[in-house]
């Protein structure tokens, strides 16, 4: 394995993070019968609000503007952990599983931080249905990635997911599939898709993240936009390594078929959050603990 | 070395009488007692260092002690809990001395610094003590000093109550520690350390030991369901009290534990177990019950019972590594819970002295009524958020330290290759399920308490009026929170410290697999550096960057976004209670919360109310019919006390008949 | 054959874990239905290459009762009385779903010290039987319905079915046909009940039944 494959990884995601959002928007677009948004358009919004000036909030204070910094510094660093696949990450270690479900809590604390800081009661309410769900979503988390951690005997991302298989996912006792089903729950609870939260909503009360930011414009909004973008492509990441469980010794195959995967990924997303709808508030916690309960499983499977 | 210490004692000691007889000069007497505080712990450093870098060192003084001599040592473990009280007893001293001298001095000052200083040398005396008796005298005197300062405002009512229901918890777990220490010394006839007895692990004698140590000593450390003590007391106490107290007077249970085990020679499988589920299940109510506290001090405390918890939880990993013979889980597991007990001692003072600066200020401990105190107290505001993201544990800072290395000895334990590791995978997963509910229901916790008390607008006039506090209290939070921040930047250095420790309590034939385990750690931790050092400067070009595209662009200054609303007040902010209620709503069955609910009413309704309480089950349905079936069978022999003196001689000759026809007959 | 015995009782832990978090009456009533064809797959995957036409009739009789008769039954019961979802149980969804979590786990940590059972190369299936049986026994604590009442039972049924297939083939399935015809018994009158209860009381919860005692 050569040193290039994980940066051009990281690089890939730099780049290439924003068009999954516009893959999804276009999918969903097909799937309502629209044509949709050009493909680039979370570029273009970008490079827009990067152009413009700023409106703060004479409530906030410095917290409120280091919200969107720390969280894209947070979400960078965790990207530099994540392995795409076979595709190892620029920094591997025993227990950066550990670092980068961490980094994720930190990028969370900021954000419900500048939420409050606003003092608005819309991003009070958004904040603290962010800090549940995202409560229950981390157990998830940890549990399935101990479980591959059992199955691979790894204690690092990049070797764990480079010991995935096609035969270990399709194995009769389907643990890693359980752990890619919770997988897919955290990965859609993480970026606000549906079922949890509705990113096109619009709508104050109902919204979960968007109603978060509210309150940032200009550059900071930028920030905002671009974290989510890659916050997607780390969470994917976790789970098209299992879901797609293509290991040539070939570095730039693997990066490929990573590639693929993740817009594959989006692709699914964007019909999964056309298919269905949103879960009342009051059952998402019961979805989530659904993820807890798929992830113990699978632990408590490999574990006997 | 271990003579620094004596004389750090004996300073101590001194400096507290000196207070109190100084006493027509209320000023000069504080000061005495700070002063002298601060210099009895710069003097007991240099043993602490040294005690940390591996050298023991121990003195038998030439003084009669019944059951023993007057032996002291330090060893490393001795000085890991040393060093928090030295550290965390002159910063809060310093910050106590400012915090009296500005709120206005009402009782004589030399008696509150005569217990203070009395705690931090009761405290040295309890880590370096190498007799059973001179142990118990550090420990009472400890619980003394404490319940005397608990008591600081005995005019009310509460006060009196917390620092009783104190006092006796800490009497009902010292009687138990006096049963142990019974116990080990039966068969050795001194309560020498020494001596003292060692009894096989799987003998009834070590079990009942270890039952009585794990009670006496949890009772301090305040487990569930003996934490009922922590949240009244910390909550009355002054706030640099409840600093020691909650940073580092707890630890002291950790301490009385270790000290055991390394007393009785190996450790059983099952306690490990019984430290991990004691641990899981201190850690989860502890913070659940921290999430749902509206007074802010209460809320610290809780959060120390669930800090008690993971470091409870790290020494069953690491006994249980040891009891399996894993040398990568038992060194993962004693050194993250030792480490932890470092950092919690730092991140949970400094939040206390934060908190303690905020109702110095406002006069009110409840979060509902803050708000908008960063803008007005902005050193405080900012080490208490650097506090805050410690104690969420969350990289850069040091409380990621502790909670990673628990994390790996759980995960070592999950993934091992070996079919050692895998023996009892089960509590791996208790510990990793646990500790991820932690880390969730924590943030929550912490962003509640900033968001809503440090940030947006203030609540009540209270807050509005908050001020800065003086260089004397903010010095020293500055000071914890930049070791927050070098501990959690540095972690292979502070795992370097406590690394000596963790040797002593691993036994002789895995000490050097241990070892080698821990410099394989430190090889992790250094990726933490590497990761936090990435981290912070990604940010400082992220702030670069920000600056130069806002240069010259219109940056204004508005209201927040109000969603079409036209006057929105302060009194519309999401509240504390609402922040945390829906994720209280799932554990509402632990809770057993109460609330009074007034519906709005009527086509145009004026009065609408709802007040949630938070209770504390553990005594509502626990302790409080225990002791209302005790006062109910005292209330029924009150018919023997009938206040005449002939009754009493009475029943003295009486017993005496009894004994003598008990013993001749 | 036998290595798919690990995919059926995964997939046999995830209909009971169904059961016990999805509060849609019908949803239950199918659920309970896909675990009786799984456990009438069973013996045909466990005696794969020794199938007799015995075994194999008193299997397809029973999976015929228990994905078939029994859910249709309980299908017009639920339709009848108009009941679609179960409201206010006595123990939440969530809560349900963590309890029985901690029962699978207690189950498999007593199934590796039950003595493996002769026929099956997965070791899961013995606690997973037992895991059964506990949750039809949940149910029935735990819901007042008395729909979700007679899931239980049936789930319980289902455990001690599959129990039976752990410890030998042959013999258990005469017991079985006894509990089984039971358990038909049972359906039917409930079925009945149900329908009639919540004819003349507007509800079918069992709690509310219980002023009738005397």
């Amino acid at each position: 394995m050569t040193v290039a494959a994980p940066i051009l990884h990281v690089l890939t995601a730099l780049v290439a993070s924003p068009l999954l959002l516009g893959v999804i928007r276009r999918v969903k677009a097909w799937m309502s019968g629209r044509k949709g948004a050009p493909l680039l358009q979370s570029y273009y919004d970008i490079v827009r609000l990067l152009n413009k000036g700023a409106v703060y909030s004479r409530t906030t204070t410095w917290v409120f503007r280091a919200g969107p910094m720390v969280g894209l510094a947070a979400v960078l660093v965790a990207l530099t952990l994540v392995p795409l696949g076979g595709v190892p990450a620029l920094m591997r270690f025993q227990g950066d599983l550990v670092l980068f479900a961490a980094l994720l809590g930190l990028l969370r604390f900021f954000y419900v931080l500048a939420a409050l800081d606003t003092g608005s009661a819309f991003e009070g309410m958004g904040a603290s249905r962010e800090i549940q769900f995202s409560a229950l979503a981390e157990p998830a988390l940890l549990l399935g990635l101990a479980a591959m951690a059992r199955t691979t005997h790894e204690l690092s991302l990049s070797p764990m997911y480079d010991e995935i298989s096609f035969d270990l996912v399709i194995a009769p006792s389907g643990a890693v599939m359980l752990v890619a089903v919770a997988f897919l729950i955290v990965f859609l609870t993480e970026n606000s898709r549906l079922p949890i939260d509705d990113p096109n909503t619009h709508l104050e009360l109902t919204m979960i993240h968007e109603v978060m930011v509210l309150d940032h414009s200009g550059p900071d909004l930028a920030f905002v936009e671009y974290t989510s973008a890659l916050k997607l492509w780390v969470l994917g990441a976790l789970l098209v390594g299992i879901a797609v469980p293509v290991r040539t010794d070939l570095w730039y195959l693997d990066l490929l078929a990573g590639v693929a995967g993740m817009f594959a990924l989006a692709v699914v997303t964007g019909i999964l959050e056309s298919t269905m709808a949103r879960l009342r508030l009051s059952r998402v916690p019961q979805f989530l603990v659904a993820a807890v309960v798929f992830s113990g499983l699978a632990l408590v499977l490999v574990l006997r | 070395m271990v003579l620094w210490l004596v004389a750090a004692v004996l300073v101590l000691l001194a400096s507290g009488v000196a207070a109190v007889s100084l006493s027509t000069r209320p000023v000069v007497a504080a000061a005495v007692g700070a002063w002298g505080a601060v210099v009895g712990c710069l003097l007991g450093l240099p043993a602490v260092v040294a005690g940390l870098a591996g050298h023991a060192s121990a003195v038998t003084l030439p003084w009669s002690m019944p059951l023993g001599s007057l032996s002291i040592a330090i060893d490393p473990l001795s000085a890991v809990f040393a060093a928090p009280v030295l550290v965390v007893g002159a910063l809060a001293a310093i910050y106590g001395q400012c915090a009296t001298h500005t709120g206005g001095i009402r009782h004589n000052p030399g008696w509150p610094w005569l217990g203070y200083d009395a705690l931090l040398a009761a405290m040295i005396v309890v880590t370096i003590a190498r007799n059973g008796v001179l142990f118990l005298l550090g420990w009472e005197v400890m619980s003394l000093a404490s319940f005397f300062l608990v008591m600081n405002d005995h005019d009310k009512d509460h006060v009196r109550r917390a620092a009783w229901t104190y006092l006796i918890a800490m009497h009902l777990g010292t009687a138990f520690l006096f049963a142990m220490f019974a116990r080990l010394g039966a068969g050795a006839g001194s309560l020498d350390f020494a001596v003292l007895g060692r009894f096989a692990a799987t003998s009834p004698e070590a079990t009942l030991v270890f039952l009585l140590a794990l009670v006496g000593f949890g009772t301090k450390a305040g487990f569930v369901p003996v934490h009922v003590w922590a949240p009244d007391a910390d909550t009355v106490a002054p706030s640099h009290v409840a600093a020691v107290m909650s940073g580092v007077m707890t630890k002291m249970g950790i301490y009385g534990l270790l000290r055991v085990f390394l007393l009785l020679g190996d450790a059983a499988a099952w306690w490990g177990w019984a430290l991990v589920v004691v641990g899981a299940a201190s850690g989860v109510v502890g913070v659940t019950f921290a999430l749902a506290q509206q007074d802010l001090k209460r809320l610290l405390a809780y959060s120390s019972v669930e800090n008690l918890g993971i470091v409870a939880m790290g020494l069953g990993v690491g006994v249980l590594g040891v009891a399996q013979g894993n040398p990568a889980v038992a060194a993962l597991g004693f050194a993250g819970a030792l480490l932890h007990v470092l950092n919690h001692s730092l991140f949970k003072s400094l939040l206390f002295l934060g908190a303690g600066a905020i109702v110095h200020v406002t006069a009110t401990k409840r979060i509902d009524a803050l708000g908008g105190v960063l803008k007005r107290m902005p050193t405080t505001g900012a080490a208490m958020i650097v506090g805050a993201l410690a104690i969420s544990a969350l990289p850069p800072l040091n409380g990621f330290v502790g909670e990673l290395l628990i994390y790996l000895g759980a995960f070592q334990g999950v993934a091992g290759t070996n079919d050692l590791a895998a023996a009892w995978p089960m509590r791996s997963l208790l510990v990793l399920a646990a500790l991820a509910l932690i880390s969730g229901l924590a943030a929550a916790t912490f962003t509640k308490v900033v968001g809503i008390a440090l940030l947006g607008e203030p609540r009540t006039k209270a807050a509005a009026h908050a001020h800065e506090t003086p260089r004397g209290m903010r010095a020293p939070m500055v000071v914890l929170a930049t070791l927050c921040v070098l501990l959690g930047l540095g972690a292979p250095l502070a795992l370097e410290a406590v690394r000596q420790a963790v040797l002593s309590l691993t036994p002789g034939a895995m000490v050097a697999d241990v070892s080698a385990r821990l410099v394989e750690a430190r090889g992790q931790l250094v990726w933490v550096t590497v990761g936090g050092g990435m981290f912070l400067s990604l940010l400082g070009g992220l702030m670069l960057l920000r600056r130069w595209l806002l240069k010259g662009r219109e940056v204004t200054q508005s209201g927040t976004w109000d969603c079409g609303y036209i006057a929105p007040t302060e009194r519309m902010q999401y509240s504390g209670a609402s922040f945390a209620e829906p994720l209280l709503r799932l554990f509402s069955s632990l809770l057993r919360p109460t609330a009074q609910l007034v519906l709005p009413n009527g086509l145009f309704p004026t009065y609408a109310k709802r007040h949630n309480d938070a209770n504390e089950p553990f005594v509502d349905h626990g302790y409080r019919p225990i002791f209302q079936a005790f006062a109910w069978v005292a209330a029924h022999l009150r018919w023997v006390q009938r206040g005449h003196i002939q009754m009493y001689v009475l029943y003295i000759a009486a017993t005496l008949i009894v004994l003598l026809v008990w013993k001749l007959g | 054959m036998q290595a798919w015995l690990d995919t059926l009782v995964v997939l046999l832990i995830l209909t009971n874990l169904r059961l016990v978090g999805s509060s849609r009456l019908f949803a239950c009533v199918r659920t309970v239905a896909v675990q009786g064809l799984l456990l009438g797959l069973l013996p045909v995957l466990v005696q794969w290459n020794t199938l007799t036409w015995r075994p194999a009739l008193l299997a397809a009789g029973s999976t015929f009762l228990k994905a078939g008769v029994f859910p249709w039954l309980l299908r017009r019961a639920v339709r009848d009385v108009g009941l679609r979802r179960e409201v206010d149980p006595v123990v939440g969804y969530s809560t349900s779903l963590l309890i029985t979590m901690g029962l699978l786990g207690v189950t498999l940590y007593l199934g590796q010290r039950l003595p493996p059972a002769g026929l099956f190369e997965s070791q899961l299936m013995t606690p997973v039987a037992i895991f059964t049986i506990l949750v039809g026994l949940f149910l029935i604590v735990a819901r007042r319905t008395a729909v979700m009442q007679v899931l239980g039972y049936l789930a319980m049924e289902n455990g001690i079915y599959a129990f039976g297939m752990a410890l030998a083939v042959e013999e258990p399935v005469l017991v079985e046909l006894g509990i089984l015809l039971d358990v038909f018994m049972g359906v039917f009158v409930m079925g009945i009940a149900i329908f009639n209860i919540s004819r003349e009381f507007d509800h079918i919860d069992t709690d509310r039944l219980s002023v009738l005692k005397d």
